[in-house]
């Protein structure tokens, strides 16, 4: 016998599932800005989750953490991405290793593995959605696969960022308890990171005229 | 002693902010002092922590096991902030002189501190947030000379550093999910409650969180096959920075790694824990000694030694016998002075020789009276002989592994340290007893004439090679005593 749901089971696991198609949209997304525009979206499904859980749980802070991770995500990444995309006259994505198709069967191996790797595990509780951990881990996974077809650095990035929304995901579902400062923490940290790998990808375009890896292959041995 | 936990954990930091707006002297003055003085307040925690541990607030949490990891990281601290004021000197990339100072100890001290603060945080998530700090910092100074080199390294090291940070936010995740069945909700992670714990925890999550950390944390370790940055973050760094990310930042991800194989150990019984290590330390052996072979390049050639030890010390954790964790915990100390010297000497040769090659290194004894000895010393060191720390550690490894059983393995570590000391001292004797250059067209370049490019460069190298002798003699007794507490820790024993 089955129970019924909860509305906040089937609110987080809806989510999820949203989550992981934005990742595969990303995955498929030829314009940079189209793929900006998924992450913006994922992180604006992440924030609703947050709410979900913050009045299902009754957990305060996480609105706290809603509001951050809102301002952050949805706004301040995508518009540092922007603006670097702008100044450097980027559009397209860098033609992958693989051709489109065979990305997505690949990141599908991939979402399937982790999806059932961790539903194998049983790990269960009777506050924890289990579905909901799953995706996650398939989220991360399918961030894996994007961050190595993907051979321009704006993709490699967001690629991060996205698998960071992934984690969060996780950490909203199994650990919505962990303190709200370490969260803050972590939203602080990933601002840091996109400042970082914006100078890092504006050094490159400057002394090669392009976002391609495929001019890093320097080192090797 | 509380003060004394909250000041080496501020020196660094407060370092950092007058180097923002000082003048170039005043940066170099500080540095070293807050180099030198968190060693000298490190070392002042040992005789406290040889007996119980110190905490200072609710955050801060210094054991036996930590401080081994805060005195690794403050020797190179030390040393490198000796060093770093000869090796400005002469580089600046093209750019602005006092702008390039400026980051280059800003970034040092930032990147000494925030490898200080990572043992000294009590619990998972801070050690985290300490670690990624660590990370954000480092990939900026491999990328301060803005060459397509660095520019390359940088970027391969922060991305793959950062995904496997990834993946070890989610082992927290996963343990502080483990650890909120046993504690509810407003539990924060802190070590003790987590070690204690043992059986209450559920097993299954633990042993997954022990899994994606050994994963997401080995990424900086350098665990092979997570390995691939190192070389190249290590090779196209500036010197300085090469010996801080070999001596203290691959250290202070194995003490990430060592927190959650205590805690799997109580939950799991030590049989998985040990496995899953030996599996990663044999790996990253074999594939770095085999690498050490065939190097072209010298601070590629000490990056892959870096592999080699890191799996010296993973292989040494899968042995359960206190005296190869001991061992293990020597090993840490050892390895820092002994891998700090290298990448020094090193950073000497290239300045001197201007150029990276090993093929072009030639009589580097007559012509570097000082470099040349000490630069052999910390060679034979590394390659584990006698009178260095390094042999003691690694006889305490291998002695251990044999005691507890584990003879194959303990073996297979002799074997593979025997390749790699090959690989090592063919391709140093080579650099320094072959005849030195003959003086052709340029006969008038500094490079024919003996001398030492900077004596800042040299101090600091006989200070590693002082402390390598003097641990590989006889390890004093109040560190002693803190060793075979931290290896009681580790072994479970409390």
């Amino acid at each position: 016998m089955h129970p019924v749901p909860s509305v906040f089971e089937g609110a987080s696991n809806t989510i999820a599932v949203l989550v992981l198609l934005t990742e595969f949209a990303m995955l498929r997304a030829a314009l940079l800005r189209a793929q900006l525009r998924l992450y913006a979206a994922q992180s604006l499904l992440l924030s609703a989750l947050a709410i979900v859980v913050a009045a299902s749980r009754h957990v305060p802070e996480l609105y706290v953490l809603a509001g951050l991770s809102f301002v952050l995500k949805v706004v301040i990444v995508p518009w540092v991405v922007t603006r670097l995309l702008r100044d450097t006259s980027t559009e397209i994505a860098g033609s992958g290793a693989l051709g489109v198709a065979s990305e997505v069967l690949v990141a599908l191996v991939a979402a399937a593995f982790g999806f059932f790797a961790i539903g194998a595990l049983n790990i269960h509780s009777r506050v924890l959605p289990k579905t909901a951990l799953s995706l996650a881990f398939a989220v991360v996974l399918v961030a894996f696969v994007l961050i190595i077809v993907r051979s321009d650095l704006i993709s490699q990035a967001v690629g991060f960022f996205s698998l960071e929304n992934g984690v969060s995901l996780a950490s909203l579902v199994v650990a919505s308890g962990l303190p709200l400062i370490l969260e803050v923490a972590f939203l602080f940290d990933l601002l840091v990171a996109v400042v970082i790998f914006g100078v890092l990808a504006r050094v490159t375009h400057g002394r090669s005229g392009s976002m391609s890896t495929t001019m890093l292959n320097a080192l090797r041995g | 002693m509380s003060a004394v936990v909250v000041a080496v954990l501020c020196i660094g930091f407060a370092a950092a902010l007058v180097c923002l707006v000082a003048p170039p002297v005043v940066m170099k003055a500080v540095t070293i002092i807050a180099g030198v003085g968190s060693l000298g307040l490190a070392l002042s925690l040992v005789p406290t922590v040889a007996t119980r541990d110190v905490t200072a607030s609710h955050y801060l949490r210094v054991d036996a096991l930590s401080l081994v990891f805060v005195l690794a990281t403050a020797v190179i601290y030390a040393l490198v902030s000796v060093y770093t004021v000869g090796y400005v000197e002469g580089e600046h990339g093209g750019q602005d002189v006092e702008r390039y100072l400026r980051r280059f100890y800003v970034g040092i001290n930032v990147f000494g501190a925030s490898m200080l603060a990572a043992p000294l945080v009590d619990g998972l998530a801070l050690l985290w947030i300490a670690i990624e700090v660590t990370t954000v910092v480092s990939a900026l100074l491999v990328a301060i000379d803005i060459s397509d080199t660095a520019t390359e390294a940088a970027w391969k090291y922060l991305l793959i550093a950062s995904v496997g940070l990834g993946v070890a936010l989610l082992a927290t995740i996963v343990m502080d999910y483990a650890g909120s069945q046993v504690f509810g909700t407003s539990f924060d992670l802190s070590y003790l409650p987590l070690i204690h714990a043992g059986h209450q925890l559920p097993a299954t999550p633990v042993r997954l969180a022990f899994v994606l950390a050994v994963m997401g944390f080995g990424t900086k370790v350098g665990l092979v096959p997570m390995h691939t940055w190192l070389p190249d973050a290590h090779a196209e760094a500036p010197t300085p920075v090469s010996a801080m990310l070999s001596g203290a930042l691959l250290t202070t991800s194995f003490y990430a790694v060592l927190r959650y194989f205590q805690i799997a150990r109580g939950a799991l019984g030590s049989a998985f824990p040990r496995e899953v290590m030996l599996a990663f330390g044999i790996v990253s052996l074999l594939l770095a000694a085999l690498y050490l072979l065939d190097q072209h390049d010298i601070k590629r050639l000490f990056a892959y030694s870096s592999i080699e030890h890191m799996g010296v010390l993973t292989i040494g954790m899968s042995f359960a016998s206190p005296l190869a964790l001991f061992g293990v915990l020597l090993h840490v100390i050892a390895h820092a002075a002994a891998k700090g010297n290298a990448f020094m000497g090193a950073g000497v040769m290239v300045r001197k020789y201007g150029g990276k090659r090993l093929a072009d290194y030639r009589g580097g004894l007559s012509l570097l009276p000082w470099t040349g000895p000490l630069l052999l010393a910390s060679v034979l060191a590394l390659s584990a002989s006698p009178p260095s720390a390094i042999f003691r550690s690694e006889f305490s490894i291998v002695a251990g592994g044999f005691a507890d059983g584990g003879n194959a393995a303990a073996a297979v570590l002799v074997a593979l340290v025997t390749v790699a000391f090959v690989g090592l001292t063919l391709a140093s004797t080579r650099i320094l007893f072959a005849a030195p250059p003959r003086p052709g067209p340029g006969a008038d370049s500094p490079l024919y004439h003996p001398g030492e490019p900077s004596i800042w460069m040299v101090i600091p190298m006989v200070g590693g090679v002082a402390i390598l002798v003097l641990l590989g003699v006889h390890v004093p007794g109040d560190l002693a005593h803190v060793l075979s507490r931290g290896a009681a820790e580790l072994g479970g024993a409390r």
